[in-house]
């Protein structure tokens, strides 16, 4: 992968904040180097520690929850092709509600906390995931089953060597989506309603005008997510690029 | 073969019945959630009354105007990109990664920057819906025809001309993906924003319900958003069927 | 004077390796000319249509229509009809012809008329209103023609245009070749992979060599005007063919890699 593209356009970004913070000013933005200042010492604040810890603990909760659960809905639904083609306009209209709407309902079930904040994260990542499985499993070429029949293969091996290396990569690209979905979902749900957590240190930082914190916050944020995203992504090209 | 549109239908009937069911036998209490009957109730009255109209008049504005703006900017952006090669490669990573990000975790800022009134619920929509816009653009674009390319030129259209005329009525379809994500984007975005903080909107209203625990009228909110949503998508669903079924070999 | 002259043409894609496509070559079109070009895969004969359209520019020497150079622009006046179904998917039929013609401000009246005398010329009333996505290649085709026959162009070059049709299609697309070409009184250049329908249309059938593409020969057929495609019947018709294939072999051989 080229590194020259990707450091342009950071290096780009970095210089249009500045560029922005000069006309707007300390009134509402702080300069990218003013807030990476204020960014380490918020990660060496020991006050800091739990709420990181809480996001982080509510997130990977969710994000699991996702996969466990988007997994086995879609792979099944990819399986039975009826079953699939009724299932699916459902998904795709769960996948476009704003689930924010279903917070207050999960409120009331869950009352304010970890378990709601788990839900909402979980809520978020497990219809993408459950598409992009059942898609996965939709796409397997027919003909590698029918190769797998006249080798006689057992179901396991059949799994392992022949469903498993074909739906992955979709699979793979599910994951992917599900994972940022489920962390917008968790961050949401803490800006939403919670006491602790990164979404509610922006929360109350965005009610207390603090700017260096908000802008620290949401770099931190930005970072993790787009970091993440890009290391899934090499991940995901590579398996697309040999299937 | 049943039907599968049937099946559906059936699915959501029962999941519906089930839901008033439990309900009204009190294995779901109250005040976790109301009978779905009940919540049709609330909703039909409150509409009936105008008691939200303002509210509901807001958020579908809101909506509005993050579609359109997502859709001029995003078309222009789109169309311009892709004469720009060395552009698009460079603003490559931020496509790929841009969904990954917490568009939310902007609003703060732009609340900071630009007060309380509508302007940040509506850029929270528009940054969620522009970038789809541009990449199906992109994509519908990308798949033009040299032949057409050279049709355009024949026909001595200068670049502008050529967009309008033929490259961009060939990605139509493609655009229409697009424009089908923005309205999804938009009302995820504005409404979103709503609930975080906001002084009026359905979200707003569903928010302000739930801390007053005012149940009836949070509900019925909340199945009117769905509603609508859902609505939307599915006549946008349609129309995007009789606009291909011209292109589709008979 | 001649409509379209070409001097000392040759086109070189540019590149880690450049391709020498196209000459050195020269030609004179005299004006209402129908020309036709044959030459094995490959010899260039597509890049000539598209540097004398002005599509694309050549990399040396110079090409003029109607006395002035054409270069890197597509100058009033041509029509080209590609190999490639050119049709606009998202317009009827009818508003595919009328694309053109409504962009010249001409007006709704004379748009409709114009647009209709195409649709009849070509056959394709019963499909107005039709999509071209439910006609076949060959309507599609027409659909091309009737769009630039439309603008009424003094030139009209065409890409191997019936090359997706079959033998019986293609005879009778020739015989309307020649009805649209009497009743314009445009010039004519047709590329063609097929030798008798080289032989059968044109006034004058030039025989490129393989690549890089020059002309070995220019062969005046001296058909009558008022031809159609029973002239296939005739002896002169055998001769002529035989001696553009004696030609021609030699070059297709060598641009398969023989000889």
């Amino acid at each position: 992968m080229k590194w020259r593209d990707p450091l342009i356009l950071v290096v780009l970004i970095f210089v249009v904040w500045q560029v922005l913070y000069l006309l707007v000013g300390d009134v509402a933005l702080r300069s990218p180097a003013s807030t990476a200042h204020s960014l380490s010492n918020l990660l060496s604040d020991p006050r800091f520690l739990p709420h990181i810890s809480e996001t982080a603990i509510a997130f990977a909760q969710g994000f699991a929850i996702a996969v466990v659960v988007g997994l086995l809905i879609g792979l099944p639904l990819g399986a039975a092709r009826f079953a699939g083609e009724v299932a699916e306009p459902i998904l795709v209209a769960l996948y476009s509600i704003p689930k924010v709407t279903l917070y207050p309902v999960i409120l009331l079930m869950f009352g304010i906390g970890m378990p709601a904040k788990v839900a909402f994260g979980a809520i978020h990542g497990i219809v993408p995931i459950s598409i992009f499985a059942m898609n996965a499993v939709r796409n397997i070429n027919p003909t590698h089953l029918r190769t797998a029949q006249v080798m006689r293969m057992s179901f396991l091996d059949l799994t392992l060597n022949i469903l498993v290396p074909a739906a992955l990569p979709e699979i793979v690209t599910g994951i992917r989506v599900g994972f940022s979905l489920a962390l917008i979902g968790t961050l949401l749900g803490e800006m939403f309603g919670s006491q602790r957590g990164l979404g509610h240190l922006l929360m109350q930082a965005m009610s207390l005008h603090n700017i260096e914190r908000i802008l620290a916050l949401t770099l931190l944020l930005v970072v993790f997510a787009a970091g993440i995203n890009a290391l899934l992504l090499a991940l995901d090209r590579r398996l697309h690029a040999r299937a | 073969m049943p039907n599968a549109l049937i099946v559906r239908i059936a699915i959501v009937v029962i999941a519906v019945g089930l839901l008033e069911l439990l309900c009204r036998l009190g294995v779901i209490p109250n005040f976790t959630m109301i009978p779905p009957s009940a919540m049709a109730q609330s909703l039909w009255k409150i509409l009936a009354s105008g008691k939200f109209s303002h509210d509901i008049a807001a958020t579908l504005v809101n909506v509005g105007i993050a579609i359109v703006a997502a859709m001029a900017a995003g078309v222009a952006a789109g169309t311009a990109l892709q004469g720009w090669p060395a552009a698009r490669r460079t603003l490559d990573p931020l496509f790929a990664t841009y969904y990954a990000v917490p568009m939310y975790a902007f609003y703060p800022l732009l609340i900071v920057i630009f007060g309380l009134g509508d302007f940040p619920q509506v850029a929270i929509g528009f940054l969620l819906a522009v970038m789809a816009v541009i990449i199906n653009t992109l994509n519908g674009l990308d798949r033009v025809p040299a032949v057409l390319l050279k049709t355009a030129r024949v026909h001595r259209l200068g670049p502008l001309a050529a967009a309008w005329r033929v490259r961009l009525p060939y990605a139509a379809p493609y655009v229409f993906t697009g424009f089908k994500l923005a309205v999804a984007y938009s009302f995820i975005g504005v409404i979103g924003a709503e609930f975080i903080t906001s002084s009026r909107g359905i979200g707003y209203e569903i928010s302000f319900a739930y801390n007053n625990f005012d149940n009836p009228v949070m509900y019925a909110m909340i199945l009117f958003i769905l509603l609508l949503v859902i609505t939307v998508n599915m006549s946008l669903h349609v129309w995007e069927k009789r606009l291909l079924s011209r292109r589709r070999r008979a | 004077m001649s409509h379209v002259a070409l001097r000392g043409v040759t086109r070189v894609y540019p590149g880690k390796t450049p391709v020498h496509a196209l000459g050195p070559l020269d030609l004179e079109l005299a004006p209402g000319e129908f020309f036709a070009v044959v030459g094995p895969s490959g010899c260039g004969k597509s890049t000539l249509l598209d540097v004398m359209a002005g599509l694309a520019s050549p990399s040396a020497g110079e090409v003029l229509f109607e006395n002035r150079n054409v270069k890197g622009q597509v100058p009033d006046g041509i029509g080209v009809v590609f190999q490639e179904d050119a049709s606009f998917p998202w317009l009827t039929v009818h508003d595919n012809i009328a694309f053109g013609l409504r962009r010249t401000g001409a007006p709704a009246a004379e748009v409709a008329a114009q647009v209709g005398y195409a649709i009849e010329f070509m056959g394709l009333k019963e499909f107005a209103q039709a999509y071209p996505a439910q006609l076949s290649g060959g309507m599609r085709q027409r659909v091309c023609i009737a769009r630039t026959l439309v603008l009424k162009p003094r030139l009209i070059l065409l890409d191997e245009p019936f090359g997706a049709l079959d033998q019986q299609t293609r005879l009778l697309m020739g015989d309307e070749l020649l009805r649209l070409w009497r009743e314009t009184g445009a010039t004519i250049l047709l590329i063609t992979h097929s030798l008798d329908e080289a032989a059968m249309l044109a006034d004058r059938v030039g025989v490129m060599s393989a690549r890089p593409g020059r002309f070995l020969e220019l062969i005046a057929t001296g058909w009558p005007r008022g031809r159609d495609s029973t002239i296939v019947a005739s002896e002169s018709f055998g001769r002529l063919t035989s001696r553009i294939w004696t030609l021609l072999r030699g070059e297709s051989l060598r641009a398969m890699g023989h000889a």
